[in-house]
């Protein structure tokens, strides 16, 4: 490929971009969604390592005793009501939500690409079936499908994410059967059909590639509300388990402890809020930023 | 119209039946029995508790005698609560439950709304703003985040009202905006999405242009097919609003059946948590058929397919 040609005006035209560096220089626009890049960077940063660094450990109980403190300069974020550090707690809590929140969608977004590129691309029957399925699951009660795996199959960490993905991957089955549909039209599968392509390669070659915007904006809409379920499930107590955290657990802490002790709720809770307040704004960024229809 | 809601209806049936049969399975598969807690039970009187119950016969027989019971209306004895019936369970924790939702719901509907109708009337003013940032800070702000702060705020410092408990009015307020608030942001996003839409077709401009004042051209005109987008959320809102009140009915203490579903979950009181799944999905189904009905009423184009 030759170099973009530049104007008079110096500026490069933009028919010579790709799509993807297209979107990320919209992307790059959106003062909201660098904000929350930024501080989804600077928190998953002090998640990783911040427990290597932090003196205390987060499930030893050394200062038991003492109960909850304030915080202060020797504890930042001040301490539980069994001593521990909160700061150490929080970021160890926030390493396993995200972990969790990571994985889950990873999970969701296997079975939903697979499952909705298979719907659209056998079309006919078989995708009328498959979508009917996709109905009625939609009806259900969700959160109440993952407490009960939970409850009754055991309370692991692999089973959590497993049960999460497991419900969240209807939406991305739906668009990316959507996306198989229109594509499988095109001329350019025709052409590799034509060709002798395998039905097999033809999906994953040529028709899922072009199908990447839209699962890439939906995977990232989707791992905030993964982390929710993540959190509501632990803080009923059904999720992670103690002593280990997660920001779910941490904030059921807190509400209890809140009445002498509200940075046990504050901390936590303001957290999660801005995690969630981070991943909405970068996943509505990146959806802007790959909708054809807006201009730079 | 009748012969859809009949449709509609004999198609939520059998979905019905599938959440029956696959819960019931997936309970009973489980490992560990609903007794398996009580650590110190001699092996012959689990043996007697299990046929007390019924569930030393063949698994299949057992789904067959739910299901003939359940048609009658009856889900059983709870596992945990040796005198109680699960019907007698729900009976007494359910009404609390559906007034906590229907507040929640009204508040929902109202700001959500409201928010969504005053935010489109200026946009890109701080009328416009300011309601929508405050509707992001309600999505990201989730119901077991928003409700102990609540609870932190307006009743041990400022003491404005209870903490816990379902006595008075006002102990109502703050579990109701915490189940609600989450849904009124959303649908005022919804809203304002919607009514932006339709303020642009022509039909609004033939309204303007016929003289109508613009508050009556935005009630008369706008905003029933504006709100549409936010009647089609309901559905999933339902659903949101019966798992929300696991939550809430935790934080503040109110005896309704979202927290004995919890209670229920943790003791492996199977009958329980079977019932209460059933008339969850049940009621869920029931709500998105009438959202549907409504959907049909508020919108002619739709009528006809």
């Amino acid at each position: 490929m030759s170099p973009p040609a530049v104007t008079a005006a110096g500026r490069k035209p933009q028919a010579h971009l790709s799509p993807s560096r297209l979107a990320w220089r919209r992307l790059k626009a959106n003062r909201m969604a660098m904000a929350g890049l930024a501080f989804l960077l600077f928190f998953s940063g002090l998640c990783v390592v911040g427990p290597w660094f932090s003196p205390y450990s987060f499930q030893e109980q050394p200062r038991i005793a003492e109960g909850a403190l304030p915080p202060s300069a020797e504890h930042w974020l001040g301490t539980d009501h069994r001593g521990r550090d909160l700061a150490t707690r929080l970021f160890h809590g926030g390493r396993i939500s995200l972990m969790v929140g990571l994985l889950a969608t990873a999970v969701s977004l296997s079975i939903g690409v697979v499952y909705g590129s298979l719907s659209g691309f056998l079309g006919g029957k078989s995708d009328s079936v498959m979508m009917r399925i996709v109905d009625i699951l939609y009806a259900l009660p969700f959160t109440v499908f993952v407490i009960l795996l939970m409850v009754f199959f055991g309370r692991s960490l692999i089973l959590l994410f497993l049960a999460i993905g497991a419900v969240e991957w209807l939406t991305m089955a739906r668009i990316v059967r959507g996306q198989v549909l229109s594509l499988k039209q095109t001329a350019f599968v025709e052409a590799a059909r034509i060709l002798g392509q395998r039905p097999r390669k033809l999906l994953s070659g040529h028709i899922l590639p072009n199908a990447l915007g839209p699962i890439i904006v939906y995977t990232a809409l989707t791992i905030p509300n993964v982390m929710l379920l993540e959190a509501f499930v632990s803080f009923l107590g059904l999720g992670v388990q103690p002593p280990m955290s997660s920001l779910g657990l941490l904030i059921n802490d807190g509400r209890t402890s809140m009445e002498g002790a509200p940075w046990l709720l504050l901390a936590p809770g303001i957290a999660f809020a801005m995690t969630l307040f981070s991943l909405n704004f970068l996943g509505d960024g990146i959806r802007d930023a790959f909708d054809p229809k807006k201009e730079t | 119209m009748l012969s859809y809601i009949a449709r509609r209806f004999l198609e939520a049936l059998p979905v019905l039946f599938l959440v029956i049969t696959i819960c019931f399975f997936l309970l009973r598969l489980a490992p560990g029995g609903p007794f398996s807690h009580e650590v110190d039970i001699p092996a012959a009187t689990l043996a007697q508790m299990e046929a007390h119950y019924g569930l030393d016969r063949p698994l299949f027989l057992q789904y067959t005698s739910y299901l003939g019971n359940l048609l009658r209306g009856d889900l059983g004895p709870s596992f945990h609560y040796p005198t109680r019936t699960v019907n007698e369970i729900i009976a007494s924790h359910l009404p609390v439950s559906l007034e906590l939702g229907l507040w929640g719901l009204l508040i929902a509907l109202f700001v959500g709304i409201g928010a969504g109708v005053i935010s489109m009337i200026r946009p890109d003013t701080w009328l416009d703003s300011a309601p929508m940032g405050g509707a992001m800070i309600g999505i990201c702000l989730p119901t077991f985040v928003l409700g102990p702060l609540l609870v932190l705020v307006f009743s041990l410092w400022l003491g404005w009202f209870n903490a816990t408990g379902w006595n008075t009015a006002g102990d109502r307020i703050l579990p109701a905006v915490t189940l609600g608030l989450f849904y009124a942001a959303y649908i005022a996003r919804l809203t304002r999405g919607g009514m932006r839409e339709i303020i642009r077709q022509d039909f609004i401009r033939t309204a303007r242009a016929k003289g109508l004042p613009g508050h009556l051209v935005l009630a008369k005109h706008a905003l029933r097919p504006g709100i549409l987008p936010a009647l089609a959320f309901l559905g999933p809102a339902a659903a949101g609003l019966l798992t929300g009140s696991f939550v809430v009915e935790t934080v503040f203490h109110i005896p309704g059946l979202g927290r004995e579903f919890v209670n229920a979950a943790f003791n492996r009181d199977y009958t329980l948590v079977l019932g209460v799944v059933i008339l969850f999905a049940a009621m869920i189904l029931l709500f998105n058929l009438l959202v549907d009905i409504g959907q049909v009423l508020l919108n002619p184009r739709q009528r006809f397919e």
